[in-house]
């Protein structure tokens, strides 16, 4: 076992079976389409992208919620993609889930106390005692006190901030080794944003979880992770650490996105942004060449729309999938940035 | 459990609610009192209308209550037998043949003719049958004299078609002829028979039952074939409540399950499923069912089964399946299976659930549904033809015109009983629906 690595993607494919009236093969979508990277204990890595880029598909494979159409998650040496649910129930304990609105997440018929208490009694806690010491000390941490209100709460009577706390104390009740984290702030109001990022943060660092934090929101994006993947039409077009990305973005798309993000600044108002026009590519049928060709200002006729291109390495950390950068070194498919960092 | 007391706690809170629980509480206690007195062998054959079981019975007449509502009071039946201990009997020897003089009296005081007036007779006797004559008198001391004639072990003396009765009355008929003085104005008073009976046998003897019909009969009145309307009306009860809860669970139960199968298999499965579903829609079930009904069998229970048949593939499969979906795909479904759920435990602990409230006002309000369904087909002539149910007696009413001969209960009645069931499943199922549905909940 590789000193470290907790989570580990080996050429993640996550297709969908497209059928005509139930019956007839079209084609596949494919939501993820050759994704590999490794998470070490404690690091926290974000996933930026746009509405339908599959970010969305990528952490559900990793929660084994979907199966992959070809590649392997492995969790602590373990393989846990493509397994018969029973056989990875230990994998469930040890990641936890944080989805996007709290309030559909939450099961509208059932008490706090009966929400928080579901995994408990699923992985096997006994002892009645525990589960509700177990119960209250997560919904200390999330600061719903005095916990004794919130118990026989049902989700519909708590606001917006206090339902995704909740969400979050159940993901952490487990005492899991990873957090994914599905947008957890995006379906809430601005004012408690903020709150629920920093407990979201202090959660992680407390117990040393590693976290994979997805989002179409860079701004949130530096407060929280180390490493930033940047996905683009299923796949990842940049990665980075988080200040190297912010500062020296490299693929046009990164750009961009960058060039999006909305500053309290009076000089906005004067100022018109250049963003790429266009739509996505479509997963069904992807381009040939770069997933970008289309929407680039900087798009090489004849070799970004043929052929696509490699991960290209700018430095330690950084890599960018861009002819821009066709003069860099390019990483060797089966080597990883294990053997690079030791 | 704590949710169910919560939903009976909530369902108390609708006065609607509770008038149609009471309905609905009364109703299968009605049933369940008719099926304990009128054990359903019984019921079947009292139904099938032997002339021996209701001939005591008026015919066509009107409910006792309708006399609260009228200026006159309408007869009652009355019945008079020789052997009863008020009758006189004299017995006179003459001559090796006896002559008995049995006398029967009876009070009349109701402010309208009777319906009819008949003598039965049975009679014992080894080679010479007994002779009788019987004379009428009326309060006025009028006396009317039947034919003699002999009677036979069983006989039945309709003394409106008497000839002796027919020449002392002229034009008028025995029920009013007999009953009224020589103005045409109603008697009141006491009335006497005397019937003479010549015996020749030593062991010859003969025994008279006077029957003078009235207009009311029971609390519901009797039909043209003289049945009492109380035994169709009873045994409804049961009749509708079982067909209209079997059909509702049977139907709402094997939707539930195919159409939960096809959302969670979801493909071709549920392709078929709903292909079926669309399909069956568009089929019409009445004239399906009248076709069974004209072709094969009439027994409420064959009916039963192909109503079931008929509507699992009906609307249902898309409204349960639309909800089915819904959870499927729901977030916490998904948090859930990441914490480790069983499929066991989020079909028993997450889906089903949420489906309780869907399929339990569906239910409750589908029943009247069906118990209409059964009525209609009744009406149309397809009921069980051995069974009283509350269409079969609209059937009979329907067929006998009971509209233009002003027999207005007989319609009346069935129709306010199916009414109540309607209304009382369809105040709950409402309240239900109102209590159980997530939207109107918040959820």
């Amino acid at each position: 076992m590789r000193n470290g690595v907790l989570l580990s993607v080996r050429d993640l494919h996550t297709w969908f079976e497209m059928r005509r009236w139930g019956f007839f093969h079209v084609g596949y979508v494919r939501a993820v389409d050759g994704v590999s990277f490794d998470l070490r204990r404690g690091e926290c890595l974000a996933i930026v992208g746009e509405s339908g880029c599959g970010k969305s598909t990528l952490i559900r494979t990793i929660l084994a919620l979907e199966t992959p159409t070809k590649g392997e998650v492995v969790f602590e040496n373990r393989l846990v993609s493509g397994i018969e649910p029973k056989h990875i129930k230990w994998y469930r304990s040890q990641v936890g889930y944080v989805q996007q609105d709290p309030f559909a997440a939450l099961p509208p018929f059932m008490t706090i106390r009966q929400i928080l208490d579901e995994p408990l009694r699923i992985n096997g806690i006994p002892s009645k005692r525990e589960r509700e010491w177990r119960i209250k000390q997560a919904l200390t941490e999330m600061k719903l006190t005095p916990v004794e209100d919130f118990l026989h709460k049902f989700p519909h009577m708590l606001s917006g901030g206090q339902q995704q706390r909740v969400v979050l104390a159940r993901a952490r009740i487990l005492n899991p080794k990873l957090l994914i984290a599905d947008e957890p702030v995006s379906m809430l109001d601005a004012s408690v944003r903020v709150e629920v990022l920093q407990l979201l943060r202090r959660t992680q660092e407390e117990l040393n979880l590693a976290a994979i934090y997805v989002t179409h929101d860079l701004s949130t994006v530096r407060h929280f992770s180390e490493r930033i993947f940047v996905m683009y039409g299923a796949q990842v077009i940049e990665q980075a650490t988080t200040n190297e990305l912010l500062e020296n973005p490299s693929h046009p798309y990164t750009r961009s996105l960058l060039d999006a993000i909305a500053e309290p600044d009076a000089e906005n108002a004067r100022q018109m942004r250049v963003v790429p026009a266009g739509d996505p590519p479509s997963l069904l049928r992807p381009p040939p060449g770069c997933r970008f060709f289309e929407r680039c200002p900087n798009a090489m006729k004849g070799l970004c729309e043929n052929e696509a291109p490699p991960d290209f390495v700018l430095s330690r950390f950084h890599r960018v999938k861009c002819w821009l950068y066709q003069d860099e070194k390019v990483l060797p498919v089966e080597e990883t940035e294990e053997k690079e960092i030791s | 459990m704590n949710n169910l007391r919560r939903y009976v706690t909530q369902l108390m809170g609708y006065p609607t609610a509770v008038l149609g629980l009471l309905m609905i509480i009364a109703l299968i206690g009605v049933a369940m009192y008719t099926v304990i007195t009128i054990p359903y062998e019984r019921a079947i054959d009292l139904w099938r209308g032997h002339e021996e079981s209701w001939a005591e019975n008026p015919r066509n007449a009107k409910p006792k209550w309708v006399n609260y509502f009228r200026d006159g009071q309408l007869p009652e039946t009355l019945v008079m037998r020789t052997q009863d201990p008020q009758a006189s009997r004299i017995e006179q020897d003459l001559e090796g043949i006896r002559l008995v003089t049995a006398t029967l009296s009876f009070d009349y005081h109701y402010d309208d003719f009777p319906s009819e007036v008949i003598l039965f007779f049975t009679s014992k006797a080894e080679e010479q049958r007994p002779f009788v004559a019987t004379t009428w008198i009326l309060p006025d001391g009028r006396r009317i004299e039947t034919d003699a004639q002999a009677l036979a072990s069983q006989q039945r003396v309709y003394l409106g078609l008497d000839n002796r009765v027919k020449r002392a009355l002229g034009q008028v008929p025995a029920e009013i002829g007999l009953f009224s003085d020589q103005s045409g104005q109603l008697l009141k008073g006491t009335y006497q028979v005397e019937i003479q009976g010549y015996l020749f046998e030593e062991s010859s003897d003969f025994d008279a039952k006077l029957v003078v019909y009235g207009k009311v009969h029971g609390w519901a009145g009797t039909d043209h074939m003289r049945r009492d309307l109380m035994v169709a009306l009873m045994w409804g009860a049961p009749l509708a409540l079982a067909f209209g809860l079997l059909a509702a669970l049977g139907s709402t139960i094997a939707t539930f399950i195919i159409s939960a199968i096809g959302a969670w298999y979801g493909g071709w499965v549920d392709a078929l499923i709903q292909r079926i579903t669309e399909i069956n829609l568009i089929l019409p079930v009445m004239p399906v069912l009248i076709m069974v009904g004209t072709l094969y069998s009439r027994s409420i229970w064959t009916m039963l089964g192909v109503v079931i048949l008929l509507s699992i593939f009906g609307g249902g499969i898309k409204t349960y399946r639309s909800v089915f979906l819904q959870i499927k795909t729901a977030p916490y479904m998904d948090a859930a299976r990441a914490y480790g759920a069983s499929n066991m435990r989020l079909i028993f602990r997450y889906m089903i659930p949420r489906m309780i409230p869907v399929l339990i006002p569906s239910f409750i309000t589908s029943i009247p549904s069906f118990v209409f369904l059964e009525a209609s087909l009744a009406l149309l002539g397809l009921g069980d033809p051995t069974l009283p149910t509350w269409g079969k007696l609209l059937q009979d009413a329907f067929s006998n015109g009971a509209i233009f001969k002003g027999h207005y209960y007989w319609i009346l009645e069935p129709a306010v009983l199916l009414m109540i069931t309607g209304l009382s499943f369809a105040m709950v199922g409402f309240a239900l629906d109102r209590i159980f549905n997530p939207r109107l909940r918040g959820l």
